[in-house]
């Protein structure tokens, strides 16, 4: 048991009865909830998990192991605040339930809190100690040792999760992209727009090729990039995940690198990391020193869709034949309201075969961590996306979120599916490159 | 309750299907009525015909009350639990047993979402007329207990006229089947009548066969903004008398039409009094014409902006900011207590000048909008359940607006039903032989008064135990009553 003060003090952060009191349990978001769909029990919906919170913040509810494990099955998703006429902030809600729940003692057992803080603080907080890590990755994924290793664990019947978790491991690149990208690059034709460019953690070491195709069309966008060597993760994993303080000292760290550059837009090419960056803007409302610098910052994060859908774009683009179809990443379209600004993008592809996906915006399951954290739950919602998938008879499905793009690629390989996954950007760089 | 009842409950439906944790008894404590919550002792997903008698006859045993429900959208607090009750949750019996299309029936388990059996018939060319704002969420076996309408209602009707026959479990256990596929059946009583709109009072339903008719193949949708919310009530009343039937004519006001703005964003003109939502269909050319007629009575009643939707997919887009109201609403202020008073359509013009008169005279914000064409309005106060003094004006401005209602000859609820919320009222608008005749009926059908006790009518010889927060404990009110 924790003592009642310090009781007392978690629940302070939670959000304040005005906003727990917006929910008017009108039950227009459950159609669009996931786990809701899943279960059909009233406390995996938002209403209900709005409820719960509402009663644990006025002391009506002890914290539980059940309160802990609905809060935790939620994706996260932000479907329902899409949904939500009246305009409720459940991400905030959860978000800040999370937080109570990591420093409790309900919830997922001490040890396993340790390891994830850990892995959340000390390894993705670190952006060389992650690479590190990746190098290992690199090395154990690309010289027989994961082979070997996947031979010898798929003898024991219990390690058979263990070996699917383990195929979620995205693949990681031979060069990561802080490292092949210089600080300035220089546009082919005179500058018209000054770029600053987040890299993001996981993009970054694993999906490298993604940022070079960023940073490319961009260059031949009259774009001047600048790429900051020192940046650090946004932070989004860690406010998902409770671990709010430390998302906070990683935001300042980057506020502090980017304004020592001037830019006019700051563009990121992950779904998660461009909707948390924005969010700078109210976790530092109340913070004196930090305030301007962090409102400076998040009105100049775009998503890489949302500038091109912006700007008069380079029309050098040759057709491609392929039939593509768009998955809404979860954080791009509920969290950042960015749906047509992709679209229009794709459309801007001469030739292009686009074909609607039914139920874009409902989540693959990726959700952050979730996939790893959640796996079983994760696979449940990853088979409705990919009957969606089939349907649409596609070649290539197209996302803007690494961890949508890993979790797809995975689906696709589970159902023996035939199709590519690539990020919005590769696809534009696909066709401007073949018009050399 | 004890225990021990609560063993045999969880007995007769599998221990996978019950629920008794704190957290699985708040998060069904309450639907979408405001203000209004009670805990359930316990919470469990029947798996057939035979489960959900067996629950029947231990209620009547062991003394407890049992609440069927649906999504749990309702308005009127119908599937909010009472004192020593459980709660019997449908939505898991969602299966669409069969399309007849020679006879154009659909046979449905109740549980299904509305709109997924929309969706299902249409791909067929069929149509289900009924659309409740709700209908993303909300279950067939919640309408028909509800009798709920929907935007189309003033053209197609109501829940009701699309029931051909159900299948239920009684009170007392029973199972019943009333109705078929015959479109006429005269031999009896017509009990089919009786059950719905029954809230859920008079059995539990476990099967529903609904009428079906073939889908409309050209629409039109309208909207005109109104510089004086006057205008807007004498251009209804203009369309229903130029005797063309719109399958739709939906009002918003000022208030509502911003607060559904600010959450659409798609460039409602937030400056003019009131607006129309308005929907002609049909097969063939009368269409257009009818959307003609109405164009030329909307500029006859000094409309400004009258839009056209160009596609099929706008006038979806307009429907669904229609059908967000009453939640957009809560954007202003978080408790939007909406009631449902009807009048005949010639006296809407009046009853909208009520309604004003209502807001001005008890100093609280009213939003208001309805179904227009039929005469059914949904004026929404706009207050902070925590604010109580605001509360019982709030109340005050409701018992005004009922009254003037009735006066012009209308009733206390169209479309949401009586449930816990409008209890108070409901003599007003049956009188008391009504009253009478309806407690008759529950009496003989639920001896025991354990099928949802306490809604609709206070029934003796057995009490219903406390119920949720009645009005009469709200300080003041009485003193007004
Ligand atoms: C945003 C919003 C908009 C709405 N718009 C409309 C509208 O336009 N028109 C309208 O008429 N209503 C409207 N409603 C009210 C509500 O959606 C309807 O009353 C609907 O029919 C309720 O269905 P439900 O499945 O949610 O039932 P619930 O709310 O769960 O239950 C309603 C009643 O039905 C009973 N019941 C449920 N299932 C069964 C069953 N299988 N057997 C017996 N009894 C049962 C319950 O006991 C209860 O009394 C709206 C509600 C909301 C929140
Ligand atoms: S979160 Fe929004 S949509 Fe969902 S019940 Fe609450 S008010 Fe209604
Ligand atoms: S964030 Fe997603 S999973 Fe969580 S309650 Fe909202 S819709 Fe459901």
């Amino acid at each position: 048991m924790i003592s009642p003060k310090d009781k007392a003090v978690l629940l302070k952060f939670l959000p304040n009865d005005d906003i727990l009191t917006q929910c008017m349990h009108c039950g227009m978001c459950l159609a669009t909830c996931p786990t809701y769909e899943l279960t059909k029990l009233e406390r995996s919906s938002p209403r209900g998990r709005i409820k719960l919170i509402k009663y644990v913040a006025e002391g009506k509810l002890e914290l539980s192991n059940l309160f802990a494990e609905e809060m935790n099955f939620c994706l996260d998703c932000q479907a329902c605040e899409t949904a939500c006429p009246a305009g409720v902030q459940y991400g905030k809600m959860v978000e800040s339930a999370r937080v109570v729940i990591e420093h409790s003692n309900v919830g997922s057992s001490k040890i396993n809190k340790v390891i994830k803080k850990f892995l959340l603080n000390s390894v993705v907080a670190k952006h060389s100690r992650l690479k590190l890590l990746a190098r290992f990755l690199y090395f154990y994924q690309n010289f027989g040792i994961r082979t070997i290793a996947i031979k010898l664990l798929s003898i024991f019947p219990f390690a058979k999760k263990m070996i699917e978790i383990e195929s979620l491991t995205p693949k990681i690149s031979k060069v990561f992209s802080s490292e092949g990208l210089k600080e300035i690059t220089f546009p082919e034709n005179p500058s018209k727009y000054k770029i600053a460019f987040s890299t993001g953690c996981i993009m970054d070491i694993a999906f490298a090729e993604i940022n070079f195709d960023t940073v490319d069309v961009l260059q031949k966008n009259q774009c001047e990039i600048i790429t900051p060597k020192n940046q650090v993760c946004c932070g989004s994993l860690h406010a998902h995940n409770g671990e709010i303080e430390k998302a906070k000292e990683l935001a300042k760290k980057n506020l502090d690198i980017f304004s020592e550059f001037e830019y006019d837009f700051l563009i990121s090419n992950s779904a998660g990391c461009g909707a948390f960056m924005k969010e700078y803007i109210h976790l530092f409302v109340d913070d004196p020193q930090y305030s301007e610098k962090a409102r400076g910052f998040s009105i100049r994060v775009k998503d890489i869709s949302e500038f091109l859908a912006n700007i008069e774009p380079n029309k050098q683009m040759s057709p491609l034949e392929e039939k593509v179809t768009y998955h809404d990443a979860c954080h791009l379209c509920h969290s950042q309201k960015v749906m047509e600004e992709p679209r229009k993008v794709l459309q801007q592809i001469p030739g292009l075969n686009f074909i609607p996906l039914e139920e874009s915006t409902w989540c693959c399951g990726s959700a952050g961590i979730y996939n790893v954290t959640r796996h079983d739950d994760a696979e449940k919602i990853l088979e409705r996306k990919m009957k969606n998938l089939q349907e649409t008879g596609a070649d290539v499905v197209v996302t803007g979120n690494p961890g949508c793009i890993g979790q797809l690629k995975h689906g696709i390989e589970k159902y023996g599916l035939k199709m590519e996954v690539l990020h919005t950007i590769s696809l534009v760089k696909k066709s401007m490159d073949r018009n050399i | 309750m004890q225990p021990s009842i609560l063993e045999k409950i969880k007995k007769v439906v599998g221990s996978k299907h019950y629920y008794d944790s704190p957290e699985d008894r708040i998060s069904y404590s309450f639907d979408g009525t405001p203000m209004l919550q009670q805990l359930p002792e316990a919470v469990v997903f029947p798996q057939n015909n035979e489960q959900i008698s067996e629950l029947l006859h231990l209620a009547n045993k062991e003394k407890f009350a049992i609440i069927p429900r649906g999504a749990g959208t309702g308005l009127s607090g119908g599937s909010i639990p009472v004192e020593n009750s459980i709660v019997v949750v449908m939505t898991k019996w969602n299966k669409l047993l069969e399309i007849d299309s020679a006879n154009l029936t659909a046979l449905v388990e109740p549980g299904i979402v509305t709109g997924v059996l929309q969706k299902e018939v249409e791909k067929l060319g069929l149509f289900y007329p009924p659309d409740p704002g709700s209908m993303n969420v909300c279950t067939i076996g919640g309408n028909v207990a509800e009798n709920a309408g929907g935007l189309r209602g003033l053209k197609y009707g109501v829940t009701k006229n699309y029931v051909l026959g159900v299948e239920m479990i009684l009170p007392t256990g029973e199972f019943l089947k009333i109705g078929g596929k015959s479109v006429k059946d005269v031999a009896g009583y017509n009990l089919k009548d009786i059950v719905i709109g029954s809230e859920g009072t008079l059995g539990i339903f476990t099967k529903i066969l609904l009428k079906l008719i073939p889908l409309p193949t050209k629409s039109k949708t309208i909207t005109a903004n109104f510089k004086k919310i006057i205008d807007s009530g004498k251009s209804v009343a203009d369309i229903i008398s130029s005797q063309i039937t719109p399958s739709m004519v939906e009002f918003l006001d000022n208030t509502t039409m911003n607060c559904v703005e600010d959450y659409t964003k798609i460039g409602l003109d937030r400056n003019s009094e009131a607006m129309l939502l308005i929907e002609v269909d049909g097969r063939g050319s009368s269409v257009d014409e009818d959307a003609e007629t109405i164009v030329s009575i909307l500029k006859k009643n000094n409309a400004v902006q009258i839009r056209i939707a160009e596609n099929a997919a706008e006038a979806l887009l307009l429907k669904t900011a229609r059908r967000s109201a009453f939640s957009a609403l809560a954007r202003r202020k978080p408790t939007t207590i909406l009631e449902d008073a009807t009048v005949p359509r010639s006296e809407l013009p009046v009853m909208i000048e009520k309604v004003r008169e209502a807001a001005s005279n008890f100093n609280v914000a009213i939003g208001n909008f309805g179904h227009a064409g039929d005469g059914n309005l949904h004026p929404t106060c706009l207050t902070d359940e925590r604010d109580s003094a605001e509360i019982t004006r709030a109340h005050k401005a409701f018992a005004f607006i009922f009254n003037e209602a009735i006066k012009l000859g209308g009733t206390i609820t169209g479309e949401h039903g009586t449930g816990l919320a409008k209890k108070d009222f409901l003599e007003s608008a049956v009188g008391k032989e009504g009253i009478e005749f309806m407690k008759k009926i529950k009496m003989v059908v639920d001896p025991n008064n354990v099928l949802n006790p306490g809604k609709i009518l206070t029934l003796a010889p057995r009490c219903e135990g406390a119920l949720p927060v009645k009005r009469e404990q709200i300080p003041d009110y009485n003193a007004h009553h």
